[in-house]
């Protein structure tokens, strides 16, 4: 087990299984297909992302560096956080980038039944430590728990 | 972050909870940022990322409804991305099925409340807002609300505007405002650079490609490149502008630049040079060989690798009127040199609604219509952003299109000898 201290983006506590992008994240490819034609379980339709792709998304905790991409990115987020696809919580080693934020911001502001916690500034360790399907915990104070 | 009593006052309510809300925004979105303050929009226009009325986004149609009852609309008229159909562009009986019955049966709705919302006129649909015929290209140093990662990147680094990569939701929201928080690439701070990337290879390197390459390197940090002087000389002309905006758009998809500085070219290069360099900076050089590694290792999505294709789309992002020309004789020739008289994959050219019209009072329409060669509005993701797409071997020129579709990216000069003389 292992602890990693991040900054609170989205508050919240959540225990979910780990899924792990160690490149960027993008939002368009990753969830536009599963958005559209009606997959509950968010599966990543990105085919540049050898990490996530085929892989599903929905309650799990998304462990990655930043997201890249469209600027649609933001609202992606948001209409998954609306028709409850969303992932458990995202958790980013890096500080978040622009389209994410927008995201989890437009989804804490005009959502307030969602619940999704983002933490970001994890750190580089914390993407080298944390492999699929190990079981992570998000804190409210941003501290998240790592069992492998 | 800093707020004036004005600005708290609307925070708090004083100009509904729905305004309220759209500065809890944004204030949020600043401050995860350190944003210091909210600084004015400035620029005449808006570009909003979002024009497909797509079913999958009914939240962002019940979020634009409610700004639009609240009375919270934009004080700027927008531009928007375009369209995502055209009856002119191949497409089955299934296929038209999906597109108007299932996938975009939302769109005349969305269309009527962009129009409510702040829409400059009905043909302002287009990625490629900023070129001279659609008519909001911003001036250097305006402060933008803008999203569409290509055309934000493009209003950066060939224009000198400042604006965040925004998201879609959050564009219109500062256009509401009117402001924006502080912070990234509107400050000078945010837009030095951090990578130097030195071009090194021995022809003018594939725009698409070269953006590529540097947005999977660099992700969203700021590069500053040499080494291009040799291929786009030092002036802003078309056919480089049209480079620009080709390139700046891979870099965007491919990663997540916002703001790229070319040296002796762009207006912020060509001002500050090397002072946009900061301390300790990453370096990048790119060769023929790394190109060639880049291209060589993107997947192949076609279910037959070997498959004939079925539909070529030129034109993501929208193409401008030099290249629209351009094409035009390339393809002419092509079919001439082949011993051809119509392009031998269908084919369509992407462009503004604006620029379309203007290339129709012109003698290279009716030339390029002669040789098959289909043009269109529409936006070629959406266009291929279903099923069924997914078993069609599409090929481009357009490393945003490979990003997010199934479409197999070959470099223009191996797009046209496909569509002029054949072959797999």
């Amino acid at each position: 087990m292992k602890k990693f201290q991040g900054r609170v983006i989205a508050p919240g506590t959540v225990t979910a299984e780990a899924v792990v992008s160690h490149g960027g994240f993008n939002t368009l490819a990753s969830l536009q297909g599963a958005l559209q034609f009606g997959d509950k379980k968010a599966t990543c339709g990105d085919q540049n992302n050898p990490d996530l792709h085929g892989k599903e998304l929905a309650g799990k905790a998304l462990c990655l560096p930043q997201t890249i991409g469209s600027t649609t990115g933001g609202l992606v987020i948001y209409c998954a956080c609306a028709m409850q696809r969303q992932p458990a919580c995202m958790l980013f080693s890096n500080p978040i980038d622009s389209l994410a934020a927008a995201g989890s911001i437009l989804a804490s502001v005009w959502l307030p039944d969602v619940q999704m916690p983002v933490i970001d500034s994890l750190g580089e360790e914390f993407l080298n430590y944390v492999q699929h399907g190990m079981t992570i915990t998000v804190d409210e104070d941003g501290t998240v728990t790592v069992d492998g | 972050m800093f707020l004036t009593d004005e600005q708290q006052a609307i925070l708090n309510g004083s100009q509904g909870e729905t305004v309220a809300k759209v500065w809890k925004t944004l204030v949020m979105y600043g401050d995860a940022f350190g944003a210091d303050k909210m600084v004015p929009v400035t620029s005449t226009y808006n570009h909003l990322v979002t024009s497909f009325g797509l079913k999958m986004m009914k939240p962002v149609f019940d979020l634009m409804q409610q700004l639009i009852d609240a009375g919270a609309v934009s004080g700027q008229q927008f531009s928007v991305d375009p369209r995502p159909v055209d009856k002119n562009v191949p497409a089955n009986f299934l296929q038209n099925l999906i597109f108007n019955k299932i996938m975009y049966a939302t769109q005349d709705m969305y269309e009527g409340q962009l129009k409510e919302l702040g829409l400059m006129d009905d043909n302002a649909f287009t990625c490629a807002c900023y070129l001279d015929q659609v008519g909001n290209k911003p001036k250097k140093g305006d402060i933008l609300s803008w999203a569409e990662s290509s055309a934000v990147v493009y209003a950066n680094s060939v224009l000198g505007a400042r604006c965040n990569r925004n998201s879609g939701i959050m564009d219109i929201m500062g256009s509401i405002a009117g402001y924006v928080p502080n912070f990234g690439l509107l400050t000078d701070e945010g837009r030095k650079a951090t990578w130097l990337v030195k071009v090194e290879t021995t022809k003018k390197p594939e725009a698409q490609l070269l953006g590529s390459a540097i947005g999977m390197k660099v992700m969203e940090d700021v590069p500053y490149i040499e080494g291009m002087n040799k291929w786009l000389g030092t002036e802003l002309t078309d056919e480089n502008c049209s480079y620009l905006k080709d390139f700046g758009a891979a870099t965007a998809s491919n990663g997540a630049v916002g703001l790229y500085h070319i040296d002796k070219l762009t207006p912020e290069a060509k001002e500050l040079g090397a002072n946009l360099l900061t301390e300790n900076v990453k370096v990048y050089v790119i060769d023929d060989a790394e190109l060639e590694r880049v291209k060589e290792n993107y997947p192949v999505m076609w279910k037959n690798p070997a498959a004939k294709p079925k539909l070529c789309f030129v034109g993501c992002p929208h193409m401008s009127l030099q290249q629209l020309k351009d094409w035009t004789v390339a393809v002419e020739e092509g079919l001439k040199a082949a011993g051809n008289k119509k392009v031998l994959i269908p084919t369509v050219f992407t462009t503004a609604p604006a620029v379309k019209a203007e290339f129709e009072k012109t003698e290279y329409a009716e030339r390029l219509a002669a040789t098959g060669v289909i043009l269109s509005y529409i936006c070629p993701l959406m266009y291929m952003n279903n099923p069924l797409c997914k078993a069609m071997p599409v090929m481009t020129s357009s490393n945003k299109l490979r990003t997010y579709t199934t479409a197999r990216y070959y470099t223009e000069e191996e797009i046209l000898a496909k569509i002029t003389k054949g072959g797999c």
